[in-house]
């Protein structure tokens, strides 16, 4: 008998990817929009596994090592954007400030 | 349910709840580590070993180190994390909680017809994740390694440019 | 043994290839000239060690070899595989001994290049793909070494890359044949939906069992047949390959005139049985290749570029291999491509070396009488002209276009019941380019090596590099096609035996006068460039330039301005569109006028319906000023409006 059944493993995920949503809503800072997008994407993986043991299907672990990738990819270039951002001389890592092309508003 | 079940996930929610209310990034990231540790404990439970196992190695491990490199990097100090308190105010809260909640609420509903026959439970190994990854689903993995040498190429050519910026 | 060799072919330029670029800027020009001649050396040795193991076994024998499993899934399987046959036999040996002597020549030429490890790199890379490509017996490898190819095509077209000219050059190149590569991907995947593997055996097995609905054959036939058009320059793809011609003369030898455009030839030659199931696209390919083999030598007539007049006898050359394709006599169309390989790799490594010691002058006016100054090169290039024209019985350009000629004239095409096409006129347009291929290459030739001695003069010598490869490539121009004559000579069928000993193509019935046409036809054109440009007091110095259709023609009939017209304008405005926000711009602009307009009622009238109009104009300006609200560039603003679609998708999948 599994310690979790797969209505309270959708539950679980459910909870926190709205969690996740808030974070990607609310935070400013690009650092804590990119760590919601994590937990977002956690969340989503964590269905594909429990569907796997639910159906017993090793297809929900291979969609969790996508997921994986997927993580790794976004993590690695967002990143990447903000650093670069940071070196431009932004003064902050707002993300409202970057609504313009081919630059940047200061203000 | 079981009762470590229930503490690690109540644990997982509430690091959660904790990453996005931080205020210094470097707390977050713990946070954010100990969440994904408590979702490798509950994969553990799921039978999915081997997802738990990638969890912490690549997830806990590779991408928060990146994380804690890019923190460092950027050098945040004190006028950060009082502008961080400033944008936290619950003005700014409300109305992406309340569309948060709404999503959330929606799904909890959405989910609640569903039931079903559990099955008895059985571990699915890395053994049969092989099988499955490299037998139906190769060409995903071709598909994956697309993505991955795209994002390779992306983050060096950033990179490179902000060399060239400077 | 087998087995070894055939990877090795393809490994040992891959790994000049590899030394060479690693070793940038460590390595002397003489050795990085000594490595890739190497490693294009080995290969051209195992090349012939192969071809006498095949040739020494049964008549359909084949080497094949399976390297590795690339990827197995649910009804469809593609490996890592080479496969030696006759036809592939054909190619590596001119892949490999052409490679060989133009390595050798750019040895020479290259030696005083800074960027001679990338040159190197490159062109060593390039026979690494083509002998991919042509040894590939599964068609997704052969993919492989189709893109490789034209990847080192492009590097090499922008070698000088510090001049945008090339630059734009290569990225033309580039485009022109992608748009083909998408085509041929296309035509990959219908066959491997319709058939589950790309093995050529098993693709062309199926074919020929009728497992493909005719309608099916035609469309996979026509996509092929599009790749193979751009990548060999015919219409409408060919204004890319005058262009090309910004690379170095060697490359310009190997790349696009002897191996890389002929790649499209020889996928069709391969797919010859896919091709023989589809009529329609049959008679499409001949047409097309005779429009081009007559355009390519009008074009060529009327250039003053040495090299691109070369440039545009390419692709009235491909033209008519395209043609003898199209007349299902593909056995004529390999014969010609390796004599094509001979003598245009002959003309363009002579002019090279005329280009480099007259301090880099490509317009043949300027050039002249240099007879007298350079002797040896001026005797290539006159033996490469001839072989190009065709003069009969001495050159291999006589014998592979008599082949292709005769082909011509006994092809007929049932298209519908009521509707055939029969080849004579097709016949009529090949024997016209022939005079014209004469008249131009002719032409070019008295002007620039007879006639009076012009302003530029020639210095230094050609190096002992450099005129060795063309002595043997004048020995292959003059010899290379006695192994296959028409029936009216001595009935010597070498060549198309070779290739397919069960249906050995003869024409016993053929009227001598067949022949006799295609050889008088150049000599024809040998007699009036003789009288218009050849003699003491030439009757025409230059074609006048005045005549609107002469201009037209030097321009490559206008295609390029047609292309930026139709293609390239309309992308850059959509480009400048998007750049510039329209639609954001447009909607507040609406708003701002609607407002204005209200405002002006408002001044002007007070009735109860005005009021109306007024109220309902600010409200649409309102609206487009929210609307234009809505793209104001914020991300967290996004991912509200994803979240709030969620939020209302869900709402109503669970209300309804």
């Amino acid at each position: 008998m599994p310690a979790f059944s797969f209505n309270d493993i959708l539950l679980l995920a459910t909870t926190l990817f709205s969690v996740g949503l808030a974070g990607v809503l609310v935070r400013r800072n690009m650092v804590f929009m990119l760590m919601s997008l994590d937990i977002m994407l956690n969340a989503a993986a964590l269905v594909f596994v429990g569907a796997g043991a639910r159906w017993h299907d090793a297809t929900g672990q291979v969609m969790f090592v996508l997921i994986l990738a997927l993580a790794a990819v976004e993590t690695a270039v967002g990143l990447a954007i903000i650093l670069c951002l940071h070196a431009h001389g932004r003064p902050t890592l707002d993300a409202d400030t970057g609504n313009l092309l081919r630059g940047w508003n200061h203000g | 349910m079981h009762a470590l079940a229930l503490l690690a996930a109540s644990v997982t929610v509430v690091g959660a709840v904790m990453v996005i209310t931080r205020r210094v990034a470097v707390h977050a990231v713990l946070y954010l580590v100990v969440t994904l540790l408590s979702l490798a404990v509950i994969l553990v439970m799921q039978g999915a070993s081997f997802a738990a196992m990638l969890e912490v190695i690549i997830y806990a491990g590779a991408i928060m180190v990146l994380f804690v490199f890019v923190i460092m990097m950027l050098n945040l100090g004190h006028p950060d994390s009082a502008r961080e308190k400033e944008w936290l105010r619950p003005r700014a809260w409300c109305g992406p909680g309340l569309l948060a909640a709404i999503v959330c609420a929606e799904l909890l509903y959405c989910m609640g017809t569903f039931s079903g026959p559990a099955r008895p439970f059985a571990p699915i190994t890395a053994h049969d994740v092989g099988l499955s990854l490299f037998g139906r689903y190769v060409l995903m993995v071709e598909l994956a390694s697309f993505l991955l040498l795209a994002g390779l190429v992306s983050a060096f050519h950033i990179g490179r440019n902000r060399v060239g910026g400077n | 043994m087998g087995e070894i060799l055939l990877p090795l072919l393809i490994l040992c330029p891959l790994a000049a290839s590899m030394i060479v670029s690693v070793s940038a800027g460590r390595m002397g020009a003489c050795a990085i000239g000594t490595v890739a001649c190497t490693g294009v050396g080995i290969s051209a040795v195992i090349s012939i060690i192969l071809s006498i193991t095949l040739l020494s076994g049964p008549p359909a024998g084949v080497l094949q070899v399976t390297l590795w499993p690339w990827m197995h899934i649910a009804g469809f399987s593609a490996d890592i595989a080479f496969m030696l046959d006759r036809v592939s036999m054909v190619m590596i040996l001119v892949v490999t001994i052409v490679g060989l002597l133009i390595h050798v020549y750019a040895a020479g030429y290259m030696r005083d290049d800074p960027g001679i490890a990338r040159f190197f790199g490159c062109m060593t890379l390039f026979v690494a793909a083509m002998l991919v490509l042509v040894l590939a017996s599964d068609l997704l490898c052969l993919f492989i070494g189709w893109e490789g190819v034209g990847l080192c095509s492009y590097l090499l077209i922008g070698f000088w890359y510090n001049d945008p000219a090339n630059t734009a050059a290569a990225r033309k190149a580039f485009y022109m044949t992608r748009m083909g590569d998408v085509a041929l991907l296309c035509g990959l995947l219908l066959l491997a939906t319709a058939t589950g593997s790309l093995r050529i055996g098993a693709v062309l097995a199926a074919v020929t069992n009728g497992q493909l609905a005719p309608s099916g054959v035609n469309l996979a036939a026509l996509f092929i047949l599009v790749g193979a058009l751009a990548k060999s320059a015919q219409i409408p793809f060919q204004t890319w390959l005058p262009d090309a011609m910004a690379g170095p003369t060697p490359t310009s030898a190997l790349i696009h005139a002897a191996t890389m455009v002929t790649a499209g030839i020889y996928l069709i030659a391969r797919l010859h049985d896919l091709f023989a199931m589809a009529t329609p696209i049959m008679a499409l390919t001949a047409i097309l290749g005779t429009l081009t083999l007559l355009m390519g030598a009008c074009t060529a007539l009327v250039q003053s570029d040495l090299k691109r007049i070369l440039a545009w006898s390419t692709i009235s050359q491909l033209g008519y291999m395209f043609l003898a394709l199209g007349c299902g006599v593909w056995q004529a169309a390999l014969f010609h491509l390796m004599t094509h390989a001979f003598f245009k790799a002959l003309l363009f490594l002579t002019a090279g070396a005329v280009i480099m010691r007259t301090g880099h002058e490509q317009d043949i006016f300027r050039l002249g009488g240099l007879r007298h100054a350079m002797p040896g090169l001026s005797a290539a290039f006159a033996v490469g002209a001839s072989a190009l024209a065709g003069l009969p019985l001495v050159t291999a350009g006589f014998y592979s276009k008599e082949m292709i000629l005769s082909g011509v004239w006994h092809v007929h095409f049932g298209l519908t019941r009521e509707w055939t096409l029969s080849g004579h006129p097709l016949w009529g347009i090949a024997l016209l380019g022939a005079f014209l291929t004469a008249l131009y290459i002719f032409r070019c030739v008295f002007i620039v090596f007879c006639g009076k001695k012009q302003g530029t003069s020639a210095t230094g010598r050609t190096s002992r590099l450099m005129s060795i490869p063309l002595g043997c490539l004048c020995f292959l121009s003059l010899c290379g096609g006695v192994i296959e004559m028409p029936d009216t000579l001595p009935p010597l069928h070498l060549f198309s035996t070779l290739l397919d000993p069960k249906t050995p193509l003869s024409h016993a019935d053929e009227p001598i006068w067949l022949v006799l046409a295609g050889a008088l036809a150049p000599l024809a054109g040998l007699g009036v460039a003789w009288v218009l440009w050849g003699r003491a007091t030439p009757v025409m110095h230059e074609i006048p330039g005045q005549a609107a259709i002469i201009r037209l023609a030097r321009t490559g009939w206008g295609m390029d301005a047609l292309y930026d017209r139709v293609f390239v304008q309309p992308f850059r405005l959509l480009t400048w569109l998007t750049h510039h926000d329209v639609l954001a711009h447009a909607i507040t602009a609406t708003g701002r006028l609607t407002q204005a307009v209200s405002g002006r009622i408002f001044q002007a009238r007070t009735g109860f319906l005005d009021i109306l109009s007024i109220w309902g104009s600010r409200g649409t300006g309102w609206m487009a000023y929210l609307l234009g609200q809505l793209d104001n560039g914020r991300v967290r603003w996004y991912a509200a409006w994803i979240a709030g679609g969620l939020c209302a998708g869900l709402a109503m999948a669970v209300l309804s």
